[in-house]
């Protein structure tokens, strides 16, 4: 759904970017910094107020256009993105972590206080919270670009489309939908191999099954996806295990509310948060 | 005219033929474990002595036991993807002193030759005809493409278990103009086509093929192969009687049965897209980053995406119920008044390439049952 978000206000100077890192691996500001060419062009339209992979340049808000990448996960980083919220006229989340919860959200189902004891010999060093969630569960966000990592074409599209002020064309349908119309033979249909294509939201251009294997859903759920229908034909008529079906929908996206609660329900636990 | 008989080790003839007078030859071919549609070289490149096992939500190819160039059903592909491109640029435009430009797209459209259509997918050209050239508003890509289009339709002798044209008067004997049009026999140890002309340039080609007038007993066999196709559907369980289906669908709008089946459809789109006369697009229209370029794409769209319904607030179908019973209810019944005909050709790719094998024959005897309830 291509929704029309806050646009960026007309100014003399140039629109300022700032792009934000949380708790991340910092693949997704790689996306930005791998534009090259066009990171060029880009440094021609807006001012790049704040992005520290690639300058020590840092300079006071207001921000016309804040990138965040990055889960939230310790006291400081709920308090860090309220304030980038505050300073941001059109705030994007950018990539799995940010947009729900990345790997890191494996901690959403079990005790973080377990993962600390068995990691660091100093615990108590450690300040973190229970859980990793995206940006959107503690401020508003303005658009979601969603990929593990993201993809540097959409980013561009995300972005000039925030410049432009028109809506951004990254549609949320099925991976299916870019795997036919790249005209790939489909993986589960031929050759019985699970993929989450059916529910997960398109962006790679359905690139593992064009290299003969299922997707495991980088960029995340789709709009209206069908878990329980997914689930029960993979485990009876593909032969999949439920534990394949529960590493498939806690892969990078596990915080996602559809593929918590599927994930909850497969392991017949419960499911609350 | 007439029906002549081309000797098997001949087939690489016909392709050459066609190829000499500037065709680009597209047909099936193995790859990635299906018959696909993309480009021949020779008839080598064709499926030679494969077939297809089909059933709802699976497709897997086999070695035959012969050496038949044409003995599986429909594939993965339909030959839309050549006409009604999956993906097209339709206009660029540029900012400039006078305010904006915009350019025209220059394609280059190849003269196609299609090698292998059947019968359906006469039938579903023809539809797809009706949607893009048929009326005052024509797409032009596709009236382009349509324009040279030369076709080498080929009856069906063995028919998959999802097919069910039969039911849907639309095979599974080639009934529809073509420029060439063949049969495969394998009798004993012998292996050929029968071949007749359906157009000028068709009876050309044929002129220079290493051929001979058939005989009265060659046809037959030819014809019993098709009829072996056609009771093979009628003693199938897709075989339905197809004569009401508007009114049975216009009937059942609110029937249960529509949120049976949405518990199951993962509105993931790929029965729209492997539909060979599903026509929708979607134009996506962008800029670069500086604003001063903009393009708009043509793309396939489908009836279950929620962009497809989108207007201002939200998608008008928000849920699956309503997206599979619209597509339903195009297919076989809303199309009937908007174009005159089903939108249904029978060819079965909906229900193999169901990743959750919904059938839509299925659809419409539950649909039926639910109503005697
Ligand atoms: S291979 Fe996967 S993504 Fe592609 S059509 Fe099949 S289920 Fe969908
Ligand atoms: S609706 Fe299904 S069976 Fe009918 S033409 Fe389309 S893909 Fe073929
Ligand atoms: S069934 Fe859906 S995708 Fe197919 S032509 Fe009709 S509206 Fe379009
Ligand atoms: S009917 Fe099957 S192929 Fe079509 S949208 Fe539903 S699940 Fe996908």
């Amino acid at each position: 759904m291509v929704q029309h978000s806050r646009t960026i206000e007309t100014a003399e100077t140039k629109p300022k970017l700032a792009v934000w890192k949380f708790t991340s691996c910092d693949g997704c500001q790689l996306s930005l910094l791998d534009c090259e060419d066009e990171l060029l062009q880009l440094a021609e339209q807006v001012e790049i107020a704040n992005f520290m992979e690639a300058s020590s340049v840092q300079l006071p808000g207001p921000y016309d256009l804040s990138l965040v990448e990055g889960s939230i996960t310790t006291p400081e980083e709920e308090r860090r993105i309220r304030e980038i919220r505050a300073q941001s006229r059109v705030l994007v989340t950018i990539g799995a972590c940010a947009t729900s919860g990345g790997i890191q959200a494996l901690r959403n189902f079990a005790e973080v206080d377990d993962f600390i004891a068995a990691v660091y010999a100093h615990p108590e060093y450690i300040d973190t919270l229970k859980t990793s969630t995206p940006a959107s569960a503690h401020v508003a966000v303005d658009f979601e670009l969603h990929g593990c990592p993201i993809n540097k074409r959409q980013l561009l599209e995300v972005i000039s489309a925030f410049l432009h002020r028109r809506p951004p064309q990254i549609p949320a349908h099925s991976v299916c939908i870019e795997c036919k119309l790249r005209g790939n033979v489909c993986v589960w249909v031929a050759h019985g191999t699970p993929c989450m294509g059916p529910v997960t939201h398109a962006g790679c251009g359905a690139i593992c099954p064009a290299y003969n294997r299922g997707c495991y859903a980088c960029y995340g759920p789709k709009e209206n996806p069908n878990t329980d229908s997914l689930c029960h034909w993979w485990q009876q008529e593909l032969g999949a295990e439920k534990a394949t079906v529960i590493e498939n929908l806690r892969n990078f996206n596990s915080a996602a509310p559809i593929f918590d609660v599927a994930s909850r329900r497969q392991e017949g636990g419960d499911d609350q948060d | 005219m007439g029906t002549f008989l081309l000797d098997a080790r001949d087939l690489d003839a016909l392709i050459q033929a066609i190829r000499s007078q500037g065709h680009q030859v597209v047909g099936p071919t193995l790859r990635d474990g299906a018959i696909v549609y993309d480009e021949l070289h020779a008839a080598a490149d064709l499926p030679h002595g494969w077939t297809d096992e089909q059933e709802k939500g699976t497709y897997r190819v086999l070695k035959r036991d012969d050496g038949a160039y044409f003995g599986y059903a429909a594939g993965p592909h339909s030959w839309k993807k050549f006409l009604q491109l999956p993906r097209r640029p339709v206009w660029q435009a540029q900012k400039s002193d006078s305010g904006v430009q915009i350019l025209e797209i220059q394609e280059a459209v190849p003269n196609l030759a299609f090698i292998g259509v059947r019968s359906c997918e006469l039938h579903a050209i023809a539809i797809q005809d009706r949607v893009f050239i048929g009326d005052q508003y024509a797409n032009d890509s596709y009236a382009k493409r349509r324009a040279n289009l030369f076709t080498v339709a080929v009856n069906c002798t063995s028919a998959a278990s999802t097919c069910f044209c039969l039911s849907m008067d639309t095979g599974p004997q080639v009934t529809l103009p073509s420029d060439l049009a063949m049969t495969e026999v394998l009798e004993g140890d012998e292996h050929y086509f029968l071949i007749s002309g359906g157009s000028e340039q068709g009876e050309r080609i044929l002129q220079q093929l290493p051929v001979q007038p058939a005989s009265e007993h060659q046809v037959a066999l030819g014809n019993r192969a098709i009829d072996h196709a056609s009771e093979q559907m009628a003693e199938g369980p897709r075989n339905f009687d197809s004569s009401d289906m508007k009114a049975l669908l216009y009937r059942n709008f609110e029937s249960p049965a529509w949120d049976l089946v949405a518990d199951r459809c993962l509105s993931c789109a790929n029965c729209t897209m492997a539909c060979p006369t599903c026509f929708c697009s979607t134009v996506e229209d962008s800029t670069d980053l500086s604003g001063e370029h903009a393009e708009r794409w043509e793309r396939w769209d489908s009836c279950f995406t929620g962009d497809f319904s989108y207007i201002t607030g939200g998608s008008v179908r928000a849920d699956t119920r309503s997206r599979y019973r619209q597509w339903m209810t195009h297919k076989l019944a809303t199309w009937q008044d908007q174009f005159g005909s089903s939108g249904c050709v029978g060819c079965g790719r909906c229900i193999a390439w169901c990743p959750v094998g919904i059938d839509i024959t299925e659809e419409v005897t539950r649909i039926r049952e639910m109503e005697k309830q």
